[in-house]
């Protein structure tokens, strides 16, 4: 392959500035992870074409889940440039889809997605303050507050699903679509244009880049960094828990252990994504790009038959993979 | 141009700032004029640093008050003492790698647009804070590649005359520099001063921190010398010879008229 790009480079004099301007300017890690999209998926196509890799019902499937994913590694694209982490969100993800259940039942479809979100910015805040008020890495606290999260998830319905019956809430948050193109896909998109608008344009999304690639400087500029770390985690737990309306919304129901698998796929996501796992750099795109690379990643293992054991591994194996070369990509420049 | 006579625009009594067994700084006071420059001349870890950061709020003093025209004022933060007018290029620069130059210019002073909803939001105003940068940046003789390149694509030099520029476009009344001629070439030192000289016509106060005697004496008024964390001398620059400031920095000798 890099005999192949220099043999292109040598060939086309104008491609191999361009890639030379873009390594310059630190973008062409930006690039990696589309370009991974579009070769995984041509792979599968490949390989995969007598397992119905390619039939319309198997991309939808792909699509749906990678929602879930992509709209959790948003919010962990903010914790990240925070130079922050946030272990808990697959189990706020879980916990969010009880709540959600829960409220929907008794008051209906708005507030049913509300009350979850709240509880999730509210998991945030905690896990935020304790981090940064206490000095305790977030690592830890979120780490904590991934057990205590699942606990309570666990102790909620005991460890039974909960029906959701609301067809509103189902329509608007799963099963539904405008037209041809699903509700999740939709909310995918609102959710990464939101993400990506907060993050480019908005005071805030600079300040949080500021603070996670120099804490020090940008407090020396009278940045409130304690606030700008407190948000950023309230962010991804607040985008967790949305995450879970929406995985209750596509399952309809709500259950302690949706979304619970999914804390170490994010973060590949995100990574893979061109964002930086200690701080400072972040992309929104590339962390929806790197969800649709995972969750075909994840269809492609499920459609050569693995067995659920071999699944584990192999994803354990592909994430530390995918992760590594990214890094290896990010340093380089 | 305020004289020496008036209300000084900063002045700072009786500071002092231990780190654990260090005494850093040990009971000492300054004061600087609208219109004046001031050195802050000591040996490395003769406390300068940390006198600049106590003043700019980045640190807390354990002892000491900080006047502003003449009243006493807490700056218990960063943000508390930009917003007093005092502006400071920080030894370690302060600026955000991954932000570009417009960016790091306006960095927690941006402009917004949208109204009042937009400036609640803090949706930026991109358009307007570039035009200003070239601007500040064209009215200091500033010269930098492109307003658009992160600032891990710049040279140590630009990198300093960014985060100079951007204390000299906020500092309306004082002006910490820390050091902000130590990686720069001749012309741009050269500018720098220039720089100072402008600022301090503008009737800015400022403060010098630097290791180089040629720059105190082309463009400082008064000398202020920290050794171990205590003050050993302040003389007027115009009464001394760089001789005798390399003396009370190195402790062979200490005085000065006032102290
Ligand atoms: N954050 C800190 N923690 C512990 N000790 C510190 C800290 N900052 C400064 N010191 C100590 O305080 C003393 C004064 O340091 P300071 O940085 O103010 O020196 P300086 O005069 O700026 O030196 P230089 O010319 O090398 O920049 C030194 O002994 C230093 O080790
Ligand atoms: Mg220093």
């Amino acid at each position: 392959m890099t005999d192949d790009s220099a043999a292109a480079g040598r060939m086309l004099p104008g491609v191999h500035q361009w890639l030379a301007r873009r390594r310059q300017d630190a973008g062409l890690r930006q690039y990696v992870v589309y370009a991974a999209a579009v070769f995984i998926f041509a792979l599968f196509a490949v390989i995969l074409r007598d397992d119905g890799f390619l039939t319309a019902s198997n991309l939808l499937n792909i699509g749906r889940q990678a929602a879930p994913i992509a709209v959790m590694a948003v919010g962990m694209t903010f914790a990240l440039a925070a130079a922050e982490i946030d272990l808990s969100v697959g189990a706020v993800t879980a916990l969010s889809s009880l709540v959600a259940a829960e409220a929907v039942g008794s008051y209906g479809f708005v507030a049913g997605a509300a009350v979850a979100v709240a509880v999730g910015a509210g998991i945030g805040l905690v896990n935020g303050v304790i981090a940064v008020k206490v000095r305790i890495p977030s690592f830890l606290v979120t780490l904590g507050m991934l057990g205590i999260v699942s606990g309570i998830a666990r102790n909620m319905n005991n460890l039974q699903s909960l029906p959701i019956r609301n067809d509103t809430f189902l329509a608007i948050f799963g099963a539904g679509s405008v037209g041809p193109i699903s509700s999740l896909l939709i909310w995918t998109v609102v959710v990464g244009v939101i993400g990506h608008f907060v993050l480019h344009q908005l005071r805030w999304g600079r300040h949080v880049l500021s603070v996670g690639a120099d804490r020090s400087a940008a407090g020396a500029l009278g940045i409130n960094t304690d606030r700008i770390r407190i948000t950023a985690l309230m962010t991804s737990a607040a985008a967790a828990s949305f995450a879970g309306v929406l995985l209750a919304g596509r399952l309809a129901i709500g259950r302690h252990d949706l979304g619970e698998n999914l804390l170490l796929t994010v973060i590949a996501a995100v990574v893979i994504g061109g964002t930086n796992l200690f701080g400072g750099r972040a992309s929104v795109a590339g962390a929806i790009a790197g969800s649709v690379v995972m969750a075909m990643l994840n269809n492609g293992l499920i459609l050569m038959g693995l067995r659920v054991a071999d699944q584990l591994i192999a994803r354990g194996v592909i994430i530390i993979l995918a992760v590594a070369l990214s890094m290896r990509e990010q340093k380089e420049t | 141009m305020t004289g020496a006579a008036g209300t000084p625009a900063l002045e700072v009594e009786g500071l002092c700032k231990s780190f654990r067994a260090v005494r850093a700084l040990d009971h000492v006071a300054l004061s600087l004029h609208y219109g004046r420059v001031t050195a802050l001349l000591g040996d490395n870890g003769a406390g300068k640093s940390t006198l600049v950061k106590c003043i700019s709020g980045v640190y807390a003093p354990d002892a000491g008050v900080v006047k502003v025209d003449g009243t006493v004022q807490a700056v218990a933060s960063p943000e508390a003492a930009r917003s007093l007018g005092i502006e400071t290029v920080h030894q370690t620069l302060a600026v955000i790698d991954p932000l570009d130059v417009v960016e790091n210019l306006f960095l927690n002073r941006e402009h917004t647009r949208g109204g009042r909803f937009g400036a609640w939001l803090g949706v930026l105003d991109k358009k307007r804070m570039r035009a200003e940068s070239g601007e500040i940046l064209g009215r200091l003789d500033i010269r930098i590649p492109s307003l658009r390149r992160s600032m891990s694509a710049l040279s140590g030099g630009q990198r300093q005359a960014v985060a100079i520029g951007r204390a000299a476009a906020w500092g309306q009344q004082i002006v910490l520099l820390d050091e902000p001629a130590a990686a720069l070439g001749v012309e741009q030192a050269a500018r720098v001063l220039d720089l100072i000289r402008s600022l301090r016509d503008a009737g800015v106060a400022v403060l010098l921190i630097t290791h180089n005697m040629d720059r105190v004496t082309e463009v400082c008024d008064r000398a202020v010398v920290l050794r171990q964390g205590r003050k050993t001398a302040e003389v007027d620059v115009g009464e001394v010879t760089k001789d005798d400031l390399v003396a009370y920095i190195t402790g062979a000798r200490t005085g000065g008229p006032d102290t």
